[in-house]
């Protein structure tokens, strides 16, 4: 596993010692493990000689970038207007039902974290959602429950 | 009141020319203050949501004297109910890099970015390949332009082209105070034209067909066609390029369910039409142009879809300025009390007024523009508002 | 210089290219409302409370960050201007805790007056604030009250752009946004020097000082307490601002008979050891030079820098952990006072230290996060017991009811309450390096410093950093070492300009012997813990008092005191000696980064 201080050194060979590399570390730092740690901003902000108070205000602003510990599927789930006319409310309780957690929450094992997100672009083929980066299209609880099979089974 | 009847047109998602970036190419070899005049003869307007004419745009960055400029292609498409420039990206992207390249030749600019939603991550390897062909044809073609793409982090404001800016420069994505304008002092301080994603494609068509062709479609105030995003109670939901300047009632026979009762154009920024405005709006006139279009009929509640927008924009609000931070809370707050019997139905007008307060008083374009879909909400659907 | 021609109210007016709609209409006494903007800070435009019409414009436009356009025709006070006005106030009071009888800053606060001003409606809008917001009070300093809070970001742009301390930090977006610091850890646990800053620039009671005004009124009111006051160089030419009196009065005399009155068993002096400060520091100086210049020895650290901004003490221990050894190991003169006050001054004056309780008065709000370092027990017992802001201790006078401006004028107690104007001068910028300069000047020379009156221009004014340097020339026989050295001294305020002067020292480029560093700008009169508000004009003038209080002072040196003499006769025995090391000197650790 790539250490986090690698992926800072990288970045900033990329992007220069600057603020303006402070997203595209903190965005591979999501893509790693779903999350950015305290220790992780600190790191940060002394290797861009910023404050770590400024790492975690202007990561606290994104919503893909988490500074909470999620597990390692991250399921966003579509709730803007057409999503929800779509059948939104079904899907999620399918997933509740089938991660047994309630939205927010991330399963015992570590393995799924339920949120929801506003628009994914994906109106036309709702309702939909994103599981990591990996978009799913006109869910219904039936396809719903497949797809976490299918996560579940590639873990294993 | 122009009134063209609904009428397809195929330009932007037409096939690609043989040899790749060959449009590019060929308008390498006209003067730059042609390809300029040319886009501002075409009318074209930025497809991003504002409407700003885009060759004039153009040209005021090719006046621009500083050395470094930057182009960026804004595919933050965080507006609920827009996807086509996601399907731009998908298909034609690149008309898109065109486009930029077109716009880097006639201004001087070397670098270009794809600002891309964080959301459209999965598009990035593709893009990148493509990205590969296009960094190769403009060396060849040799022009010295650049483009790689910065992934968003999750905002919607973040699509605002100074919040944008901001994020790029490692900053929460707080909207800046305005003059300056990006084109003056953008990205890192320098002259930085950002253009929506079809906007860029448009201009790389507008080269292909030419000016003439390309204004003959659509109305006197909104020339060409525009990529429409379908979505909601209709059975044929997607993206749709279409002549601008038709009725909406045109448009709902074509695209509704046969029980169309609103019709929002323009995304949620955007307006609510109700039936009885149908025959005698157009769209393109008077309201924004994103071409979101969501179709609701009439078993959907009003009510649910205005706190569905309310309880987007009270999240997606960058927070910093009092009308937008504090208004969006209060709509959301102060419909649900009036639904509740809480507030009387009269407080719906106390709302209305205070939508336009933020209208006249917000700092960007978000604040500003809630009003739109709140008051024509309210004012047409008031009594799912009380009851 | 290219002007603009615009109307503003019917009035046309000349203004320069760049200028701000706000400052055109300042220029003709057009008084439009505003919250974010602060002359200090960098415009925010954010609370949109000042809005103005632009005729011809749908949109308002706001009057702080929108700059003048030629033929620009603008309405401040229009019907449309003040409707929006009032909304977006009502918008900042639906978000607030408006139990203002029960604020600190009750009758001083920016959106009080507005909310008054615009008359406005508590029922217009339902209440949005947050509900169970607890009060964070784990800082000895600073009180952070987030439902007072309206989010016009001074504080963070004040912690940034003035301190460069970046404490401070707007989180989240939307409806969630808020202030918080680093992962929103209580303020005891992050990189808070405590310099008060934010609080002066808080324009609600969201950040305020910690308050201990009421353990102090109960020691006083305990007869087998004996209460000791203190009270800074800066205070005396403040505290008149709560008390109805002009920016820029001198109250020393009143102030001291009101502590009197408020039953204050003995009324000293910071004064005092400031000048021993300067006895201490300017001999540990002399030191050091000796160790560099005549001994070669590596392991002095030159520059040294000055230790007495306790705000200052904490940035470098966070920030540049690796450099402490250029700080002075003196302590501040509140902690050296405290030291004595319960070892020399018990003895002198036969009381069991134990029940002494010494009080500090102090513009300051990092006073009180030192007070209670834990290392401030040299005398055996908490140093200082409590440390006052200018504002807290204003408030106990409007408490003890004392018809302020009539009370006459009476000197401090002795011992420990005679002072020089060099102490005095510890108040404004500048003046603890022109302080150390006379003394030390003086010790090696023999002869006064080659300025007119003693008093060191070249170090006093308002510029960030400033630097000088005086040669040495005609040394005493013991100094001869010096003789011809040009002595570089530097002076900087506000944590921004001290971190300019670390990076050099940190990257080997410092030119300087001896620096004079103050955590806030201006020095102590513009300190965390002084009247509100603060601007450019206000410092200006309280520095300007300092300076006449030290042309009337008949001892302008602290070496001519007649207590330091006798101070260090009866109990110190010599400067750097052994009740020095103990008592008026200290040490520091390094912090981490967040
Ligand atoms: C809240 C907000 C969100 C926006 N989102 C987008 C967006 O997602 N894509 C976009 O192209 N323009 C967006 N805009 C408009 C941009 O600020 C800008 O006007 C546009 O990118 C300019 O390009 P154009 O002239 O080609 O339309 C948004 C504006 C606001 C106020
Ligand atoms: S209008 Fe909303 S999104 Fe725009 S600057 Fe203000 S708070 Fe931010």
């Amino acid at each position: 596993m790539l250490e986090i201080s690698e992926i800072i050194q990288e970045k900033v060979a990329e992007h220069g010692r600057e603020r303006k590399a402070l997203l595209p570390i903190l965005q591979s730092i999501v893509n790693l493990k779903n999350y950015i740690a305290d220790k992780d901003m600190v790191q940060i902000a002394e290797a861009l000689d910023i404050s770590a108070a400024d790492v975690y205000g202007t990561a606290s602003f994104y919503s893909f970038l988490e500074t909470e510990e999620k597990g390692k599927y991250v399921i966003r789930v579509c709730k803007s207007i057409t999503c929800e006319m779509k059948g939104k409310h079904c899907v999620l309780k399918a997933l509740e039902d089938t991660l047994k957690v309630k939205l927010g929450e991330t399963t015992h094992d570590g393995l799924f974290s339920l949120e929801q997100a506003n628009c994914l672009g994906l109106c036309d083929v709702g309702p939909a959602m994103l599981i990591n980066e990996q978009p799913y299209t006109k869910l219904t609880p039936d396809s719903v429950h497949e797809i976490i099979t299918e996560y579940r089974n590639k873990v294993k | 009141m122009a009134n063209n009847q609904l009428k397809r047109v195929d330009i932007i998602f037409s096939p690609y020319s043989v040899a790749p970036y060959e449009i590019l190419r060929l308008t390498m070899h006209k003067e730059k203050s042609d390809v300029i005049n040319e886009l501002i003869e075409s009318g074209l307007r930025g497809r991003g949501g504002a409407g700003f004419p885009t060759g004039l745009k153009w040209k005021y960055l090719a006046a621009e004297q500083d050395s470094e400029k930057y182009i960026i292609c804004n595919a933050d498409e965080g507006e609920p109910g827009t996807f086509k420039d996601r399907k731009l990206l998908v298909e034609v992207p690149r008309k898109v890099f065109s486009g930029m390249a077109i716009a880097a030749y006639v201004t001087g600019a070397k670098i270009g970015f794809l600002y891309l939603r964080r959301e459209y991550r999965n598009l990035i390897p593709q893009l990148n390949k493509e990205l590969d062909i296009f960094n190769e044809s403009a060396k060849k073609f040799g022009l010295d332009f650049k483009i790689s793409i910065f992934s968003g982090s999750g905002a919607y404001v973040c699509g605002e082209e100074t919040a944008l800016i901001e994020s790029m420069e490692g900053k929460r994505g707080e909207p800046r105070n305005k003059p300056p304008f990006p084109i003056q002092n953008g990205y890192l301080g320098k002259p930085t034209l950002v253009n929506n994603v079809e906007t860029f494609a448009s201009t790389s068509m507008i080269c292909r067909i030419g000016a003439d062709k390309y204004k003959a479609l659509g109305t006197d105030d909104q020339h060409g066609s525009k990529l429409f995003s379908i979505s909601g109670d209709s059975p044929k939901e997607g993206v749709h390029e279409l002549e601008l300047g038709m009725k909406i009632s045109d448009f709902v026979e074509e695209f509704g369910d046969g029980d169309t009762k609103a019709v929002q154009i323009g995304g949620v920024a955007g307006f609510c039409i109700p039936r009885k405005q149908f025959e005698t709006s157009i769209i393109g006139e008077g309201n924004t142009t994103g071409g979101a279009t969501m179709i609701f009929n009439s078993t959907r509640s009003m009510y649910n879809v205005l706190h569905n927008y309310l309880d987007f924009f009270a999240e997606e609000s960058c927070g910093q300025c009092t009308p937008c931070r504090v208004g969006t809370q209060q709509l959301l707050k102060g419909i649900e009390a009036v639904k509740s019997g809480k507030k009387p139905a009269s407080y719906l007008d106390d709302l209305i007024k205070l939508s336009k307060t933020m209208q006249i008083t917000s700092k960007c374009g978000l604040g500003q523009s809630v009003t739109n879909s709140f008051a024509s909400i309210i004012e047409n659907f008031r009594e799912e508002m009380i009851y | 210089m290219t002007t603009i021609k615009l109307k503003i109210d019917g009035h046309t007016i000349e203004v320069e290219k760049g200028t701000t709609i706000l400052e055109a209409a300042k220029k003709i006494n057009v008084k439009i409302p505003t919250l974010c903007h602060h002359e200090d800070l960098c415009v925010a435009g954010n609370c949109r409370v000042c809005v103005v019409e632009v005729k011809n414009r749908h949109r308002l436009e706001a009057s702080c960050a929108v700059p003048a356009e030629e033929g620009m025709d603008i309405l401040t006070n229009s019907a449309k201007v003040r409707n929006a006005r009032k909304d977006i106030v009502s918008l900042l009071v639906s978000e607030h805790n408006t139990q203002c009888t029960t604020c600190y800053r009750n009758t001083n606060c920016e959106l009080q007056d507005l909310a008054a001003e615009y008359n406005v409606d508590g029922n217009r809008f339902l209440s949005v604030l947050k509900p169970n917001l607890s009060i964070d009070k784990s800082s000895w300093s600073i009180e952070k009250d987030d439902s007072k809070c309206i989010r016009c970001q001074r504080c963070v742009r004040t912690c940034a752009e003035l301190q460069h301390v970046n404490a401070l930090t707007a989180a989240n977006k939307g409806h969630e946004m808020k202030i918080a610091t680093f992962m929103d850890l209580p303020f005891n646990e992050v990189v808070c020097t405590n310099c008060g800053q934010c609080v002066n620039r808080c324009p609600t009671g969201a950040l305020t000082e910690r308050r201990y005004f009421d353990q102090v009124w109960e020691a006083i009111g305990d007869p087998n307490k004996h209460v000791v006051m203190n009270t800074a160089p800066s205070v005396r030419v403040a505290l008149g601002e709560m008390l109805g009196y002009e920016v820029g009065t001198r109250v020393t005399g009143k102030m001291v008979t009101a502590m009197r009155k408020m039953g204050v068993d003995s009324v000293l002096d910071t004064d005092f050891t400031a000048d021993l400060t300067i006895i201490e520091e300017g001999n540990e100086l002399l030191t050091r030079l000796k160790k560099v210049v005549k001994d070669g020895d590596k392991s002095i650290k030159l520059p040294m820098i000055t230790s007495c901004s306790p705000g200052w003490v904490k940035f470098i221990e966070h920030m540049f952990p690796n450099h402490l050894g250029h700080l002075s190991t003196c302590k501040s003169p509140q902690q050296m006072f405290g030291a004595l006050a319960k070892t020399y001054y018990a003895e002198k004056k036969g009381i069991d230290p134990k029940d002494i309780v010494s009080v500090a008065i102090m513009p300051c709000a990092a006073k009180k996060y030192e007070a209670n370092r834990p290392e401030m027990n040299s005398s055996g017992y908490r140093d200082i017991d409590a440390g006052l802001t200018t504002r807290e201790f204003g408030l106990m006078i409007k408490q003890a009811g004392l018809d302020f401006k009539n009370l006459e004028d009476t000197a401090f107690d002795s011992i420990m309450g005679e002072s020089t104007g060099a102490g005095v001068i510890f108040g404004a910028t500048g003046g603890v390096m022109e302080a150390a300069l006379r003394t030390a000047y003086a010790v090696v020379t023999g002869r006064k410093v080659p300025f007119e009156n003693l008093n060191i221009t070249p170090v006093r004014g308002t510029d960030g950093i400033r630097a000088a340097s005086i040669k040495i020339e005609g040394c005493l026989p013991e100094w001869n070492f010096l003789e011809g050295v040009e002595l570089n001294v530097a002076v900087a305020h506000g944590l921004k300009n001290a971190r300019v002067i670390m990076d050099e020292i940190a990257a080997g480029k410092s030119k300087y012997h001896f620096i004079e560093i103050m955590a806030c700008p201006g020095g102590c009169i513009g300190g965390g813990g002084q009247p509100i508000p603060t601007n450019a004009e206000i410092r200006a003038k309280r520095t300007k008092a300092i300076y006449e209080e030290d042309m009337g002072k008949p001892i302008r040196m602290s070496h001519e005191n007649p207590e330091i003499t006798q101070i260090y006769e009866e109990f110190l025995g010599e400067p750097l000696g052994h009740k020095s090391h103990d008592l008026l000197h200290t040490h520091y650790q390094k912090r981490h980064r967040h």
